[in-house]
């Protein structure tokens, strides 16, 4: 009991940079994963394969190997002295990317094939095609698997804390350092969470009712 | 892909020529990045053949064989606890007791909400600190943390996909077994459970997948699984005053993405597998009462619907 509010300070910054961590991560992700998504479905081979290999090796690699990547090869190959947080964003958004241009990928398979072909007999190109009549009608099927994955994001933000980006975990390690005991630290770090992920899939679950649509 | 070439049009001689354009721009641009990042890692002298002959050294390659054990041991530990965790959790949830239910659903959730990596460090501490009293000597506080950590997490999840498969099972089923006088442990051993697992045997391996990838997070509780191994081996071979990061990060990363994709292949392999027999004798003749009432259900409507067909 006393750890939470003799440390709130802590706990309140421990929270505000998972949050942080995971709204840039998250945006990062859709961005790159929305555009691979457009890769791997497009009319270009080299493409397509590119998208693949993407998805392929980034699903198959552990997240803390790509923390390690990030941390360590990063800097030799582009800059150096980038804080942790832009660093474990760059490997969490790039991890979570494959996972949601999957996602998005099966939204696509999703939408009736009239309407791309509708789509084509009016004359658009690929690209329009899949901006103004494919993708905004896979949202309403990617919404609910997109929950569960920014949910995943949110709990592997978790291991950035292992690589000195203070958020929740970092927190619970230094509080644990400080000699408190650990029960009441998982009980109150893992109720951070819940908060979080509970807001996350109201939110989502906010977002899917508004964009409803009775078929 | 038939999902894909409805996007677009079959390419004419002038898109083609567009998509060549953009094939060679495209693989243009991937290679301008490799190339940038392979010079980068040349000039930082990452690429010399001193650092790359590291993996020649008996002592690193036995690090590295060392490391794929202790991983896979963690692994093939975790993995089978978590079936068995899950397996009780997903019967406990669907049990007609409500205490029962109630525990294996705070379980579930509690241990599904939280980061695995916080709750193998909590057990890291608790295993640390009482280590005397347990009778844990060298790393086996870090293996137990770990693999317990993996262990509720996965088999919280594990519980959640069979409890989806044990209420995917039609009712029909369940109905014939408590008809023929089953009891209901005889009911869900015999009748539910084995449906359920072999519908979901494809999403249950996806998880063991994502089990070995957590086993990684070894590396955190100084566990010395084969990121760890690697971690230490990267700093402790110092070659023309480098660190060797680079050589054996590309060397275990290949080494992970070899085994998760070897497991996947087998989920791959089970659900095409899977897919045949289900439309083969064995099955077919199993499912046909479901079939058939299914059938009942929609002859009121069909019977009519007939005769507009027709015109």
């Amino acid at each position: 009991m006393n750890v939470l509010l003799d440390y709130l300070p802590e706990f309140r910054d421990g929270f505000l940079g998972t949050l942080a961590i995971t709204v840039s991560s998250a945006l990062l992700a859709l961005v790159l994963g929305v555009l691979i998504a457009g890769f791997r479905v497009s009319p270009v081979p080299p493409l397509r394969a590119f998208g693949t290999a993407w998805v392929t090796v980034l699903r198959n690699t552990p997240l803390t190997l790509l923390f390690l990547v990030a941390f360590f090869v990063v800097p030799q190959i582009l800059f150096q002295g980038a804080s942790p947080y832009v660093l474990g964003t760059l490997a969490l958004g790039f991890y979570t990317s494959s996972f949601v241009c999957e996602a998005v990928r099966a939204g696509i398979t999703t939408v009736p094939l009239g309407q791309a072909e509708a789509a084509r007999s009016l004359g658009m190109t690929f690209a329009q095609t899949l901006r103004m009549v494919v993708l905004p009608q896979a949202t309403r099927t990617v919404i609910p698997p997109l929950s569960s994955i920014i949910i995943a994001l949110t709990k592997n933000s978790a291991i950035a804390g292992a690589f000195g980006y203070g958020e929740l975990f970092n927190v619970s390690k230094l509080l644990n350092d400080k000699g408190y005991a650990i029960a009441w630290i998982f009980l109150w770090t893992a109720l951070a969470y819940l908060v979080i992920t509970f807001s996350i899939s109201g939110l989502f679950r906010l977002v899917e009712r508004r964009l409803g649509v009775a078929r | 892909m038939s999902g894909a070439s409805v996007l677009y049009d079959v390419p004419g001689p002038r898109a083609k020529a567009r998509n060549r354009v953009y094939s060679v721009v495209g693989v243009l641009a991937v290679l301008g990045l490799v190339a940038f990042a392979v010079l980068r890692l040349n000039a930082k002298g990452q690429l010399d053949p001193a650092v790359w002959q590291i993996f020649n050294y008996a002592g690193v390659r036995t690090g590295i064989r060392d490391g794929v054990l202790a991983t896979l041991q963690v692994f093939a530990v975790a993995g089978v606890l978590s079936l068995v965790l899950g397996l009780l959790l997903a019967v406990a949830r669907l049990s007609d007791h409500k205490p029962v239910r109630w525990f294996a659903t705070g379980f579930i959730e509690l241990f599904r909400a939280v980061p695995l990596l916080i709750t193998i460090y909590a057990l890291w501490v608790i295993l640390l600190s009482n280590r005397d009293a347990l009778g844990l000597s060298g790393s086996q506080p870090q293996f137990w943390a770990l693999v317990a950590g993996l262990t509720v997490y996965n088999g919280s999840v594990q519980a959640e996909v069979l409890r989806a498969g044990i209420n995917a099972v039609p009712k029909g089923q369940r109905e014939a077994a408590y008809a023929l006088g089953m009891s209901k442990t005889q009911v869900m051993t015999t009748v539910l459970i084995p449906q359920a697992v072999r519908a979901m045997l494809p999403t249950i391996i996806s998880q063991l997948v994502v089990t070995l990838k957590d086993t990684s997070l070894g590396y955190i509780v100084t566990y010395e699984e084969l990121l760890y191994t690697a971690r230490l081996m990267s700093t402790n071979i110092i070659v023309n005053g480098n660190d060797t990061y680079i050589p054996v990060i590309i060397v275990i990363g290949s080494i992970y993405v070899a085994m998760c994709l070897a497991l996947s292949g087998l989920a791959n392999w089970i659900e095409r597998r899977g897919r045949r027999t289900r439309t083969g004798i064995g099955v077919a003749a199993a499912a046909e009462p479901v079939a058939a009432a299914g059938a009942t259900d929609a002859a009121g409507p069909a019977s009519e619907a007939p005769a507009p067909a027709k015109d």
